[in-house]
């Protein structure tokens, strides 16, 4: 089968055959991140053995899995968020583009900038709406201030918060709902133009209509960018998803288009998972 | 014993050692205030002593004594600061910051008088610096550094750990990321921290003994190596070294340096509460 993902391996012959493990399914479209043999360690503990995934582009991709299978350390390998934790390891490769992030000489800020990420709980800043969503712009070198006011609205407006917040921009970040503070985390990812952008359960927090915005949000956003998401819910990631992967003690055991993976998985546990038998 | 006595007791053994630790406190403060009140007044808030330091006022040591206090910040707060964020941001929690963390920690043990034994042989004799503010700053300095990098220390790790996972994800470097976030929001505790050690600072007999203080200096300090007054000195010269002088003089000097020391401390109290009553995470 010769699709442009493969077509690209052609061309780019550093990128083996071999990556098509038996977990990886023939993607249509392009890939944009491709995890080979990824093995990671917690000091000893093994927190993933040896997976192997290409994330299509512009798609949504659910990691999905019970509480400790890995789903969130892989997650936090994409933008080597990993990095900060002493004592962790990492073998094996994750390309972005087809080059390896883990190679020598790679910048992770530069890398950070690329691949934004939201987290499980909000965690805006304890500075104003405006500011929060400015912070990877200022820090980032960009002071001309017309120019961050346009993006700051920009942002808002991608994250669906500018009609709620547009009259108290420099209000306190915190003086949000828990719903708007998650989308103005989202906002504040978006203004640095990332080509990613990872959540981490982004929902998991919050009331169901807050859920449902952030969740429309996601649907949007698709359009430009590539999303990698963890859930805990299943209906969820079967809502949002384009292609769902199921992790299990560390392993990729499943990953395939989401309709398949909901509705005939090849693997028993993924089955039994999904279907709610256990997890 | 039948157990209610016992209880009972208990009850009035406890609550006299409570009450035992909080007379020193009300005797010192209501006799100070009664003793000192009378003395205070604008000459002697303003003048400098005279006729052998039994009339005038205090003015040169309350000047000196500020002085010191922000020699001491100036040094202390910076080298205090940058140690803690090295300890909490950067250093690996290793074998090697556990003894830098122990040693610091029982710098906080060392009597004062060996601070001053050491001002004296690093700063006084060895620098050169003679005996001035500038060696009496840097002695109370080192002093109160255990206690600013420990409240340092304190209000950087209250920082929450997710404000620096949003930075660094957003491609924030560490750097970008204390200065930006971490440092902003710990600021607050380590005001708490420094105000604090300057009140220790300011109150202190021995460090400044042998490096700064005089005797009796008939004018103003000029520059960080001139030599000047201190309350706490002063104090000790009046109550010792100058027969016949009245009560309520030092018992006047000894208030200011209270009402200097405790008004420190409580606006350490207030910035504390307020920053307490502020935050939301």
């Amino acid at each position: 089968m010769v699709d442009s993902a493969s077509a690209r391996e052609n061309t780019e012959g550093h990128i083996s055959h071999q990556i098509r493990s038996e977990a990886s399914p023939a993607l249509r479209g392009p890939i944009k991140i491709q995890a080979q043999y990824l093995n990671f360690y917690y000091g000893k503990v093994q927190a993933l053995r040896n997976i192997s995934m290409e994330v299509p582009k512009n798609q949504v991709t659910a990691l999905i899995g019970p509480s400790g299978c890995g789903k969130s350390t892989f997650l936090r390998t994409l933008n080597r968020m990993n990095d900060i934790i002493p004592g962790v390891r990492v073998e094996g490769k994750v390309l972005i583009d087809g080059v390896d992030i883990y190679a020598n000489g790679i910048d992770v800020i530069q890398l950070r900038r690329r691949v934004g990420m939201v987290f499980q709980k909000s965690n805006p800043f304890p500075f104003s709406i405006s500011d929060n969503v400015a912070y990877g712009l200022k820090i980032g070198g960009i002071h001309h201030r017309a120019e961050i006011e346009e993006i700051v609205e920009q942002s808002l407006k991608d994250a669906a918060l500018w009609e709620e917040v547009k009259d108290r921009l420099r209000g306190g970040a915190l003086d949000l709902s828990g719903g708007q503070q998650q989308r103005l985390c989202i906002a504040r990812a978006l203004a640095i133009k990332p080509e990613i952008l990872l959540m981490d359960e982004p929902a998991s927090a919050l009331d169901p209509i807050s859920t449902g915005k952030i969740e429309d949000l996601i649907g949007q956003l698709t359009k430009q960018y590539t999303i990698v998401i963890v859930t805990h819910n299943m209906q969820q990631a079967a809502r949002i998803s384009d292609y769902t992967g199921f992790f299990l003690l560390g392993e990729l055991i499943e990953f395939d288009r989401t309709e398949r993976v909901f509705t005939t998985p090849s693997d028993k546990r993924t089955e039994d998972y999904v279907t709610g038998r256990f997890g | 014993m039948r157990p209610q006595i016992t209880e009972k007791i208990a009850f009035i053994l406890l609550f006299l050692a409570t009450l035992t630790i909080l007379l020193p406190v009300v005797v010192i403060v209501v006799v100070i205030f009664a003793h000192g009140l009378p003395a205070i007044s604008w000459t002697f808030l303003t003048q400098a002593p005279t006729m052998g330091m039994r009339e005038g006022g205090i003015f040169p040591a309350i000047v000196g004594t500020f002085y010191l206090a922000l020699g001491t910040i100036l040094f202390a707060l910076p080298l205090g600061i940058f140690a803690a964020i090295y300890l909490t941001e950067y250093a690996r929690q290793n074998a090697l910051t556990r003894w830098i963390r122990l040693a610091i920690f029982n710098l906080a043990g060392v009597p004062s008088v060996v601070y001053g034994l050491f001002g004296l042989g690093l700063f006084v004799i060895f620098l050169k610096f003679g005996a001035s503010i500038l060696a009496g700053s840097l002695t109370l300095a080192i002093m109160i550094l255990p206690v600013i990098v420990t409240a340092s220390e304190e209000a950087l790790l209250s920082v929450p750990e997710s404000f620096r996972e949003a930075s660094l994800a957003l491609g924030a470097t560490k750097w970008q990321t204390i200065w930006k976030v971490v440092l902003p929001n710990a600021i607050p505790g380590i005001l708490t921290g420094a105000i604090l050690g300057i009140g220790r600072a300011a109150g202190e007999t021995a460090p400044i003994l042998f490096t700064v203080a005089a005797f009796y200096l008939p004018y103003l300090p000029r520059s960080i190596f001139d030599q000047a007054m201190a309350l706490p000195y002063h104090l000790y010269v009046i109550a010792t070294q100058i027969p016949n002088i009245r009560m309520d003089t030092k018992a006047g000097t000894a208030l200011v340096l209270l009402i200097l020391v405790l008004g420190m401390n409580l606006s350490a109290i207030i910035i504390r509460s307020r920053f307490r009553r502020r935050k939301k995470w």
